[in-house]
C-alpha cells in the first residue's frame, strides 16, 4: 500500500477508488503467495518423506539396460549412465537437502535469536564485541569459509553442517540485536521493568516472542541458500560424496552426460528451483501478513 | 605424503623440512612473519612457489568478478527501476517473480543451463576454459559472467528497490517535480545520482556473496582461478595453499570495502572522510 501523505487532497474520487482496489487484490496476492509457497514446500517434503510408500523405491537401483533413458512415464526424470531412476535420487536427495536446509536454519535461528536479543538488551561492552564477532562473520565469503572448515572435515555432510552453523546465526543475531535496541524503548518492556520482573523473564518472555516474526520471515530465503551451499558442496564433491543421492551431486553425475543426457542435470535443477520458490513465497506472504517489507538480504 | 612404507627416519627428515617439529607457536610465528612478506611457501602437491601461483590465478578472477559486477548491474538496475517506479503493479510483480525465482537457481546449474542452450546447441560460446587474446577471453568468459550475473542480481535487486524506492518519495524529488521537470529527468538526474551510493553500498555488503558465487562458477566452467585453486588444494589437500588462498579471500574482503567507503566521499560531496 502506497499513499502519498503531503498530495492525498489532490487525489480524485476516482484514483482512490483504484486505490482502495487495489490493496485489496494485493491482500488477495499476498494470500496467495502464502498459500502457493505452503502448498509447493508441504508437497515437496510429502514426496521425499513418503517416497517408498509412493512406490519410488530404489535410489541407488542400477540397471544397465536401462541407461540415459528420456523422460517417460515409467522414469519422470528418465535415468543416469547406470540406469538408476533419477526422479527416485531426487526424492531421496530432498531428505538429505530438506533436513539439511530446516535443522542448519531453524538452530541458527535460535542461536542468533538468543545472542541478538542479550546483546541488544544489555548493549555496552557485549553488545560491541558481539557485533565485531558478527561482522567478521558475514562480511567473509562463505563459501570460502564453508571450504576451509571441509579442508579440516573432509568430504562428507560434517563439513557443511559446521560451516553453515558457524556462519548463519550471525545473520539472525544481527537482525535480532537491532530489533532489540528499538524494543528496549517499548513502554511494555518498561513497564515489565518497573514491575521487577527479572532480565531474563524479560528477555525471553516478553522481548523474544515478538522478536520471532522478523527472523521467520528471514528464515524463509535462509533456508534456500541453506540448501543451494550443499548442493554447491556436493557438485564441488566436497559435500556429500556419491553414490548418497543428494541434489548437488546429482547434477555433477549429470553433467558427465550433459551432452547426451540434457534431463539429467536440467530437471533436477527445476526441482530444485521449484522448492526454493516454494519457501521464498512462503516467506514474501508471511513478510506481507506480518507487516514487513521485503524480508531478507 | 611418503606413503604408508614411510621409515622413521623419512618421517623425522620430512618433520623437519615442514618445520613440524618446532612447537605450535613458534610455528604460528613462522608463519605469520612469512604471510607477511608474501611468502607462503611451496604447494605440497605442485611443488610450485604458492604466491606466483596465486598472482597467476588472480588474473583470472580478477577478470572475471570485474565482468560479473557489470553483467549483474546491468540486469538489476533498470528491473529495479522498473520495480520501484510501477510498485505494486503488475511490471513490480514480474520482477519480484524473476527475483524469486533467480534467488533460488543453484549457480552451477544455471551455468550448465546456459552451457546446454548457448554453447551446445546454438554454439555461440565455448563450453570451458579460457581462450586465448582479447575476444575469445571475453567469449569464454561471458557465459560464466552472465551465470554470476543471475546469481547476484536477485539480491541486489531486492535491495536496490528498497533504497529507489525511498528516494523517490524524498522531498527533493517532490521538489523536481513541482518544478515541473519531465519524469524522466527526475529519475535520471535525481534520483539515480543519488541511489549511487546505495549501489556501492549494496555492493560492497555483497561482495562475500559475489566471491563465494564466482568460487563454484569457476569450478563449473573449469577456469584456471583463484576459485577453482581453492577446490583441487582441498581435495588433494594441500593446506599451505588453503591457508594462503583464504587469507587473499579475506584481504581481498577488507579491500573492497576500504574501497567502498573512500568512493563515498567521491561521490557524495557532503561526506567527508
Amino acid at each position: 500500500m502506497t499513499t502519498h501523505n503531503s498530495t492525498i487532497a489532490h487525489i480524485p474520487e476516482s484514483a482512490w477508488k483504484r486505490l482502495r482496489t487495489r490493496s485489496v487484490s494485493q491482500r488477495r496476492w499476498s494470500a496467495y503467495t502464502l498459500w502457493v509457497g505452503v502448498f509447493i514446500v508441504a508437497l515437496v517434503t510429502f514426496l521425499s518423506v513418503a517416497a517408498p510408500v509412493l512406490g519410488f523405491t530404489e535410489p541407488n537401483n542400477t540397471d544397465l539396460t536401462q541407461r540415459l533413458l528420456p523422460p517417460s512415464r515409467e522414469h519422470f526424470f528418465g535415468t543416469d549412465d547406470v540406469g538408476r531412476d533419477v526422479f527416485t535420487r531426487v526424492l531421496y536427495g530432498g531428505r538429505i537437502d530438506l533436513s539439511f536446509g530446516l535443522i542448519t536454519t531453524y538452530v541458527s535461528l535460535a542461536a542468533g535469536l538468543v545472542i541478538g536479543a542479550i546483546a541488544g538488551y544489555y548493549g555496552g561492552f557485549l553488545d560491541s564485541i558481539v557485533m565485531r564477532a558478527v561482522d567478521l562473520v558475514i562480511s567473509f565469503p562463505f563459501i570460502v569459509l564453508i571450504l576451509a572448515i571441509t579442508a579440516i572435515t573432509g568430504p562428507g555432510i560434517t563439513g557443511p553442517y559446521v560451516g553453515v552453523l558457524a556462519v548463519s546465526w550471525a545473520l539472525y543475531a544481527r537482525l535480532t540485536r537491532g530489533e532489540m535496541l528499538a524494543m528496549r524503548e517499548k513502554q511494555y518492556v518498561m513497564a515489565a521493568q518497573t514491575l521487577g520482573f527479572s532480565t531474563w523473564r524479560i528477555i525471553f518472555v516478553h522481548c523474544i516472542p515478538n522478536l520471532l516474526r522478523s527472523n521467520l520471515v528471514f528464515s524463509m530465503s535462509d533456508i534456500v541458500l541453506n540448501i543451494l551451499t550443499l548442493a554447491a558442496l556436493s557438485y564441488l564433491g566436497l559435500g556429500v560424496t556419491p553414490p548418497t543421492a543428494e541434489w548437488g551431486e546429482i547434477i555433477a553425475q549429470g553433467q558427465r552426460n550433459l551432452f547426451a543426457a540434457w534431463w539429467i542435470s536440467t530437471l533436477t535443477g527445476f526441482y530444485v528451483v521449484f522448492v526454493g520458490v516454494g519457501f521464498s513465497l512462503v516467506g514474501d506472504g508471511l513478510a506481507d501478513r506480518l507487516g514487513e517489507d521485503g524480508g531478507g538480504t | 605424503m611418503l606413503g604408508t612404507r614411510a621409515t622413521d627416519e623419512s618421517i623425522a627428515i620430512l618433520r623437519s623440512q615442514l618445520g613440524l617439529d618446532k612447537p605450535l607457536h613458534q610455528q604460528y610465528i613462522d608463519f605469520v612473519s612469512d604471510a607477511a612478506r608474501l611468502e607462503f611457501g611451496t604447494s605440497l602437491t605442485l611443488r610450485t612457489d604458492i604466491g606466483s601461483l596465486i598472482a597467476a590465478r588472480a588474473k583470472n578472477s580478477a577478470r572475471l568478478l570485474v565482468y560479473s559486477i557489470i553483467v549483474s548491474l546491468l540486469i538489476a538496475v533498470p528491473l529495479a527501476i522498473l520495480a520501484a517506479v510501477r510498485r505494486n503493479r503488475p511490471a513490480d510483480h514480474l520482477v519480484r517473480l524473476f527475483t524469486t525465482i533467480t534467488f533460488a537457481m543453484p549457480a552451477f546449474w544455471t551455468g550448465l543451463l546456459l552451457v546446454l542452450i548457448f554453447s551446445i546447441r546454438l554454439g555461440f560460446f565455448p563450453t570451458s576454459g579460457l581462450g586465448e587474446g582479447w575476444i575469445n577471453l571475453a567469449l569464454s568468459l561471458t557465459l560464466p559472467a552472465v551465470t554470476i550475473g543471475f546469481y547476484l542480481a536477485p539480491v541486489l535487486l531486492r535491495s536496490l528497490r528498497s533504497s529507489l524506492i525511498e528516494t523517490l518519495s524524498s522531498e527533493f524529488v517532490e521538489a523536481a517535480r513541482a518544478r515541473g521537470l519531465s519524469e524522466r529527468r527526475v529519475l535520471l538526474k535525481h534520483v539515480l545520482r543519488n541511489s549511487l551510493i546505495a549501489m556501492i553500498t549494496v555492493l560492497g555488503v555483497n561482495i562475500g556473496f559475489l566471491i563465494s558465487g564466482a568460487v563454484v562458477v569457476e569450478n563449473v566452467f573449469s577456469i584456471p582461478g583463484l576459485g577453482s585453486l581453492m577446490v583441487t588444494s582441498i581435495i588433494s589437500r594441500d593446506y599451505p595453499v588453503i591457508v594462503a588462498l583464504t587469507l587473499v579471500f579475506a584481504v581481498i574482503v577488507i579491500i573492497v570495502n576500504l574501497l567502498v567507503d573512500l568512493s563515498y566521499a567521491l561521490l557524495d560531496p557532503r561526506i567527508r572522510l
